[in-house]
């Protein structure tokens, strides 16, 4: 009898302490990018395989994601278990011990996989602090039929001189057709990413050795006399406030020859369903000037754990799922090859079913080992990152100096006012900041 | 000839009025419209205002993703809520600086208007650490409460106006024939102050249901509302417009038939006063 009670009590005790035992929740905040919504579409095949966890989505729109988990980590809320973030903010974060780094991926995670420029620049001496699940440079995308029409040959490296002139002639603005669609809209991440790759291939760059901003420099006013003679003569109207979207917009509707942007975007404007020009798109490292650097960044949307975090271990389990060449596979299978996330892995681009429908493979990756964050500028600076530098205060610089950019691209400023204009923002915000006297 | 005249001018203005209205509701009528096409119809140029391949896809695909009526339910919490508590502290603080004014009644309802002039952000991270360290973050009394603190200083405002016109000897008269405080509040005063009471609630109805700031920094899914839902559409590096459109118009709809059936009220309470 009282073996049956202990029985009949050790069973109510797991009973009543299974579920709560079993049931991890993470909470993932993450952007809403159709790579990302996919991923969020996929969960239950993780779940399945990993019964004891639940996973709750935070999607938001980029900026306000920033702003969200960037105050949730600074005062340890504690109310995100996995963080979607940028290249820009792993290096900061993790020396501010924010983030967890990843050492629990697994066996099989198998790291050397990752590719070295996109691993690089989410590691921190050497760990892993966030895991990338697309990765993103910028390159060139043009109207083969347009080309071909005006006798043009894009070269697979042009220079600027090269684009410059093509822009020129292939615009017709009386049929509503534009030589060449920038970004244009002011932000650090909007016209100032395109700027700061496009200055890198000028020979600019933000600071020198002694973080002493340079916008006073010649190699700055050639970049930026370039950027708006070229956009006033080819450009579409209105461009100062054409981001990501707007151009994409543009350029789906057979609106522009040419189209410097994120290499995402290829599968998107290559995609018959989204793209009115889907068959007549070709592609082309991102332009330069004879330097040894093209105007292009590097980015990879990233999954981290924060360092408030209590449930690690299911976090990082999380994570190598998502990120792991498994999750390539599931995509493929489910949606086929084109849209398994780009830009993380080499196993990707030696795959001869993704390299089959995904035309613009060779080029992303080609766009991809050409950006060197660790050295992108030709002169040497003190800081980390292509089309940004990784200071915390460079969101509020690079917006700052973006909207004198944006001034003069709609011309309601001089490029030499502009630039005068930035240089002095900077400098001030540098010695508030205490990085110069 | 003169009722000619009449006639032409009450023409003319009527048309002026129905053009205007049509360009005020005009973004709106857009979103709606955007919200049955296609990704691809969304950004056409040059775009089409009717005659496109009609979709309820978006919808779909909105429902599938996310859940509306957990958003819209909290919406309507924190929304109702906090103009409850709102009106709840704003009217006996509002007849009081009305009808026993002070020296310094001025004063307190200038500062409490400058805490309005304050961008929200800068005290973003103090507020934070209290909800963390009290538990209030992403629970909806949190939210009902910071949104009632947001809009108090409004409410009181133009309860404050809607009083001030309601003459003093009626309530004098009241207070002669034996009519206590709370008597005199709510036999006397409410009646007559009915339709600016009506259009202060709506009008706070509206601002808490719109307000973005604390609610998408305060909240994350438990009590994450309406803001939330459109927020999660909206996307800087891909083409969803029609997606977000279709967010859009479930996330105004409720608020919008609420508008629809008591512009009346809202019109009159804004326009005409307390007792005229």
């Amino acid at each position: 009898m009282k073996n049956v009670l202990c029985a009949v009590a050790g069973a109510a005790t797991l009973l009543i302490s299974a579920p709560s035992l079993a049931q991890t929740t993470l909470t993932i905040a993450t952007v809403n990018n159709s790579d990302m919504i996919r991923m969020q579409g996929l969960t239950s095949e993780f779940t399945a395989k990993n019964p004891d966890i639940t996973v709750k989505w935070v999607t938001l729109e980029e900026n306000v994601l920033r702003q969200r988990v960037t105050t949730d980590i600074a005062t340890k809320g504690g109310q995100f278990d996995v963080l979607t973030i940028g290249t820009y903010e792993v290096p900061i974060w993790a020396k501010k011990n924010w983030l967890v780094p990843l050492d629990k991926l697994g066996a099989d995670y198998d790291v050397g996989d990752l590719l070295p420029k996109i691993r690089d620049a989410v590691s921190v001496d050497g760990k892993l602090y966030a895991a990338p699940f697309y990765g993103e440079s910028s390159m060139v995308m043009y109207r083969t039929d347009l080309f071909d029409k005006a006798g043009l040959k894009m070269p697979d490296s042009p220079t600027w001189d090269f684009v410059v002139d093509a822009a020129k002639k292939l615009t017709d603005k009386a049929g509503g057709t534009y030589g060449i669609c920038l970004r244009g809209k002011a932000g650090w991440g909007e016209n100032m990413a395109f700027l700061t790759a496009m200055s890198n291939s000028f020979g600019a760059r933000w600071f020198d050795e002694k973080w002493e901003p340079q916008f006073n420099s010649p190699e700055w006013k050639k970049t930026l006399e370039t950027y708006v003679d070229l956009m006033k003569q080819a450009g579409p109207p209105g461009a100062s406030s054409n981001g990501f979207n707007e151009n994409l917009a543009l350029f789906s509707a057979g609106k522009c020859a040419m189209w410097i942007d994120a290499t995402v975007a290829a599968s998107m404007v290559t995609n018959p369903k989204d793209s009115k020009v889907a068959d007549k798109v070709g592609f082309a490292l991102a332009p330069n000037t004879g330097l040894g650097k093209n105007a292009n960044w590097l980015w990879a949307w990233s999954l981290a754990v924060p360092a408030g975090s209590k449930k690690v271990d299911a976090a990082q389990k999380f994570i190598a799922w998502a990120t792991s060449k498994d999750y390539s596979k599931l995509v493929a299978d489910k949606e086929g090859w084109a849209s398994a996330p780009p830009g993380t892995r080499i196993s990707l681009y030696k795959n001869p079913d993704y390299l089959k429908v995904a035309p613009f493979a060779k080029m992303t990756l080609a766009s991809i080992d050409a950006a060197d964050p660790s050295h992108p500028t030709v002169k040497p600076v003190p800081y980390v990152g292509v089309q940004y530098a990784a200071i915390p205060e460079f969101q509020g610089i690079g917006t700052s100096v973006g909207q004198q950019f944006a001034a003069a691209l709609s011309g309601n400023t001089s490029v030499d006012a502009a630039l005068a204009a930035a240089q002095t923002s900077t400098e001030r915000e540098m010695k508030r900041a205490g990085y110069i006297k | 000839m003169a009722r000619m005249v009449t006639t032409q001018n009450k023409v003319i203005s009527t048309a002026a009025a129905w053009l205007v209205g049509f360009l005020i509701f005009f973004p709106i009528l857009w979103m709606v419209l955007t919200s049955f096409k296609t990704e691809l119809d969304a950004f056409s140029i040059p775009p089409s205002f009717l005659f496109f391949h009609w979709t309820t896809e978006n919808y779909v695909t909105v429902q599938e993703r996310s859940d509306y009526l957990h958003h819209a339910l909290n919406s309507i919490i924190i929304a109702g809520g906090s103009t409850l508590i709102a009106m709840v502290i704003a009217v006996p603080a509002a007849w009081s600086m009305a009808f026993s004014p002070t020296k310094r009644t001025k004063d307190i309802l200038l500062w409490m208007l400058s805490t309005k002039m304050m961008p929200p952000v800068g005290v973003l991270v103090p507020i934070y650490l209290i909800y963390r360290n009290f538990g209030l973050l992403d629970t909806r009394a949190g939210l009902v409460f910071i949104l009632c603190l947001g809009n108090l200083p409004i409410v009181i405002w133009m309860l404050f106006t809607y009083f001030k016109e309601i003459p003093k000897d009626i309530l004098e008269a009241a207070r002669m024939d034996g009519a206590t405080i709370g008597r005199e509040l709510i036999y006397v005063l409410t009646p007559m102050a009915i339709p600016g009471l009506a259009s202060t609630m709506l009008l706070n109805l509206i601002l808490a249901w719109n307000e973005a700031f604390w609610t998408l920094n305060l909240s994350t899914l438990d009590a994450a509302p309406l803001t939330v839902f459109i927020a999660s559409y909206s996307s800087p590096e891909g083409l969803f417009w029609a997606k977000l459109s279709a967010a859009s118009t479930l996330a105004i709809a409720p608020i919008l038939v609420l508008g629809w059936f008591s512009q009346r009220q809202l019109v009159r309470g804004l326009t005409f006063g307390a007792v005229k």
